[in-house]
């Protein structure tokens, strides 16, 4: 019974301008961001602790934060305008509904991070190499930084709209996935012990999400890259599975 | 008539604050959201986990900077070969290396080669062993050429160029009274002055002599939460020879001293410290080798200092800055997604009014939130780190209360822009997004991944500017070390920073009326 309800959920996604300004959006913004971080660096002489592929893709950054909009508005735009009452009227199978958003999201999302880490990746590879930093496109740690970084914003669209789920108002559930984005990272820094710096690090979703991007000096790392996009996905499912209890057990 | 109309336009500018203040009040969902900003503000302040070692290891171990002439704390350690100084008088010296290894790279290997950037070598003429005395010095540095400083802050560049074999460097320290002069040579005959400075405390007696030291090297490192910084303490050797005393040496014979040097555990890895000496007046003066580590400079905070500033204990305002960007774009955005606006632009159609006095009730609600929860992190959040034994950068009452009231500002501008965001926008979850995202996402790529210069230049034309505010540490350009803002130091001084924020916030105002004016509702 998904198959019409992923219809509608396609249907109420193409239908209407936000979602597509939103996904050209976070194309543009993380090459943007990526080109400009790329066009600031330069590596005279041999090494300077730069890894190109992270420096290439730092544009996920602010790419993040508008599929984060995207996702959140998928879910509390629906409680926003009471749309809410007639999709679980139409589907009363409330797992359904929430199943079938995801899979929108998670499909519309693959496409434009797939569209923005090869725009990225190309438009760094013009620049770099004439700054002294090498990027070497074909080679297995920066096509795994590629992959996972496409990875990356599917979960934290998943992230999101499982706590847009949960809290069923937008400005809300921005400002929580806003905070775990760009608080978390910054909080844990000022803690000065470097065991314990190491520990936070694995456990917040970007922090250990992001991990999927290092292509040097991967020992120095506090977590590896898929196991850190696995603490990613480890969130994604939490919040989904809470999101999913509490709109079945709940009114909406 | 006139008056009549001023005294009614005051009026009905007092309803409508009254009737924003009203509408802020009632919603219970924002006053528990300002509290949690607040809390978050505090409760990350407070609840630190930072640990230090200061008096952890019994007594003696306890962190205790000296202070400096000029009230800075200072950091005072090298070797140190002097005698008496009575009254005026004249020391020569010819520099003839200066030597010294770089601790190896953060990915390993052997130690690199140095002399440190700023490891000192030169004549010294101070108010006795004590540290944190007044003094003044000429020096050769590894990498900076040579310099005349004084009292810890003060620093004069004079001829640039390292020492080696081949090309010596004579230096000349001369007291007269209080000034002193620093002159530098490369023959022994033709002299430059490098600068002359007064001493005002200091004595008739004074102690003088050759001095050699290395400060700790500190370089930025990537990691996974993004750049900071790794420091390893360096160690410097300098030869001199042609050692000349003239004038009154009280003293008959050379005293040797390592001043301040760390004592227990925090000694690490250093070597012993010494001075050599080979040949003997007979054989044309004696050759001095000294070995040294430590700076006689301003104390820091971050990789190359230690200790934390009350900057750190502010590291909750970016919690406290999304809650209260949140409320303030849902101060506007609430209005228009329940249709509210049309009753509040039916009663008070004047629409630039509405937006201003929505921006006031939510500047003045932020600022006293933020006010009392960066007074209470200021003042207790140190006490909290000290009890930890972590060292404590003590702050003047003037720079707590520019940080406590900057922080508040921030905020509250924060909230402002907010609520001009949220009237062009109308939308909560865009709005918040590039209100939270334009202030904190360019302080993050700055601290994380960015080069210095594109850091810099980030944290000074981006609204994440105004963070300058929190600034509580000094940067000295001859002090090297790793300036991050975690640490309290920031590109612009703190009120440009505010300006900066200001400017963004005042645009989107601008833009936010121009909107409201000429769109329907």
């Amino acid at each position: 019974m998904i198959g019409p309800t992923l219809r509608a959920e396609w249907t109420k996604l193409r239908t209407i301008p936000g979602p597509a300004w939103l996904l050209a959006g976070v194309v543009v913004s993380t090459i943007a961001v990526g080109s400009a971080a790329a066009a600031a660096t330069t590596c005279r002489g041999g090494a300077c602790g730069v890894d190109p592929a992270r420096l290439a893709l730092v544009g996920i950054q602010l790419g993040q934060a508008v599929v984060a909009v995207l996702a959140v508005l998928c879910m509390g735009g629906e409680y926003g305008t009471g749309l809410v009452h007639v999709t679980l009227a139409a589907t009363p199978r409330r797992m359904t509904v929430l199943a079938a958003k995801a899979s929108v999201l998670a499909a519309v999302v693959a496409g434009a991070a797939a569209l923005a880490v090869a725009g990225s990746l190309v438009v760094a590879r013009m620049i770099l190499p004439g700054h002294g930093i090498p990027l070497p496109l074909g080679d297995a740690p920066v096509l795994r930084a590629a992959a996972g970084s496409v990875l990356y914003l599917v979960l934290i669209a998943g992230l999101a709209l499982g706590i847009a789920t949960v809290v069923r108002d937008s400005a809300t559930a921005i400002g929580i996935v806003l905070a775990l984005l760009y608080a978390y990272p910054m909080v844990i820094r000022v803690v000065s012990d470097p065991a314990w710096l190491r520990r936070l690090e694995r456990l917040g979703p970007t922090t250990a999400g992001l991990a999927v991007q290092a292509t040097t000096g991967l020992d120095g790392q506090s977590i590896g890259p898929w196991r850190g996009l696995g603490v990613l996905a480890v969130w994604t499912g939490v919040a989904l599975t809470v999101g999913a209890v509490v709109l079945h057990r709940r009114d909406a | 008539m006139a008056g009549f109309l001023r005294r009614r336009s005051r009026q009905t500018w007092h309803r409508r604050l009254r009737a924003e203040w009203t509408k802020f009040r009632t919603v219970r969902g924002w006053v528990v959201a300002m509290t949690l900003a607040a809390g978050a503000i505090v409760g990350l302040g407070l609840l630190s986990g930072q640990q230090g070692s200061c008096g952890r290891q019994g007594p003696g171990s306890e962190c205790v900077l000296p202070v400096g002439p000029e009230g800075q704390r200072v950091v005072d350690a090298f070797t140190f070969v002097h005698k008496g100084l009575d009254g005026d008088g004249t020391l020569t010296a010819r520099v003839t290396s200066l030597t010294g290894d770089l601790p190896p790279a953060s990915d390993g290997g052997p130690p690199r080669p140095g002399p440190a950037p700023w490891a000192k070598a030169g004549l010294i003429v101070k108010d006795g062993t004590r540290a944190g005395s007044t003094y003044a010095a000429v020096m050769v540095t590894g990498d900076h050429g040579v310099r005349m400083q004084h009292d810890y802050v003060h620093d004069r560049v004079g001829r640039p160029g390292a020492v080696t074999a081949s090309s010596p460097v004579w230096l000349r320290l001369t007291r007269a009274g209080p000034t002193v002069t620093g002159e530098v040579s490369t023959d022994g005959v033709r002299w430059t002055t490098v600068a002359t400075v007064e001493l005002p405390t200091l004595p008739a007696t004074a102690r003088a002599g050759l001095f050699v030291t290395s400060p700790q090297y500190a370089e930025a490192v990537s990691g996974l939460v993004g750049a900071g910084a790794m420091s390893a303490p360096t160690e410097a050797t300098a030869t001199f020879d042609h050692v000349q005393v003239t004038g009154a040496p009280a003293g008959p014979d050379w005293t040797d001293d390592a001043l301040g040097r760390p004592r227990g555990p925090a000694a690490g890895s250093l070597g012993p410290v010494g001075v050599e000496r080979t040949g003997s007046e007979a054989t044309g003066g004696v050759v001095f080798s000294i070995t040294g580590s430590g700076d006689i400079a301003p104390a820091g905070a971050g990789a190359a200092g230690m200790g934390a500033t009350i900057t750190q204990t502010l590291v909750g305002t970016f919690a406290g800055l999304i809650i209260v960007v949140v409320v303030g774009t849902g101060f506007v955005t609430a209005e228009y997604r329940r249709g509210l606006i049309r009753t509040t632009l039916a009663a008070s159609p004047h629409r630039g009014a509405v937006l201003a006095a929505k921006a006031v009730v939510a500047f003045a609600v932020t600022y006293l939130t933020g006010l009392v929860a960066a007074a209470i992190t200021v003042v207790f959040g140190p006490r909290v780190l000290r009890a930890n034994g972590v060292y404590v950068h003590p702050a003047d009452l003037a720079t707590q209360v520019r940080v406590v009231t900057g922080t508040a500002a921030l905020l509250a501008v924060a909230a402002v822009l907010a609520v001009a965001v949220g009237v062009l926008l109308r939308r909560a979850a865009g709005a918040i997004t590039i209100a939270v995202v334009g202030i904190v996402l360019p302080y993050l790529l700055a601290v994380t991944v960015l080069p210095a210069a594109a850091a810099q230049w980030l944290l000074r034309v981006t609204p994440a500017a105004a963070f300058a505010l929190q600034q509580s540490a000094v940067e000295y350009p001859q002090v090297a070390n790793v300036y991050l803002p975690v640490d309290g130091y920031f590109p612009l001084p703190p009120w440009a920073g505010l300006a900066v924020l200001v400017a963004w916030t005042v645009l989107a105002l601008a833009a936010a009326a121009v909107r409201l004016h000429r769109r329907d509702v």
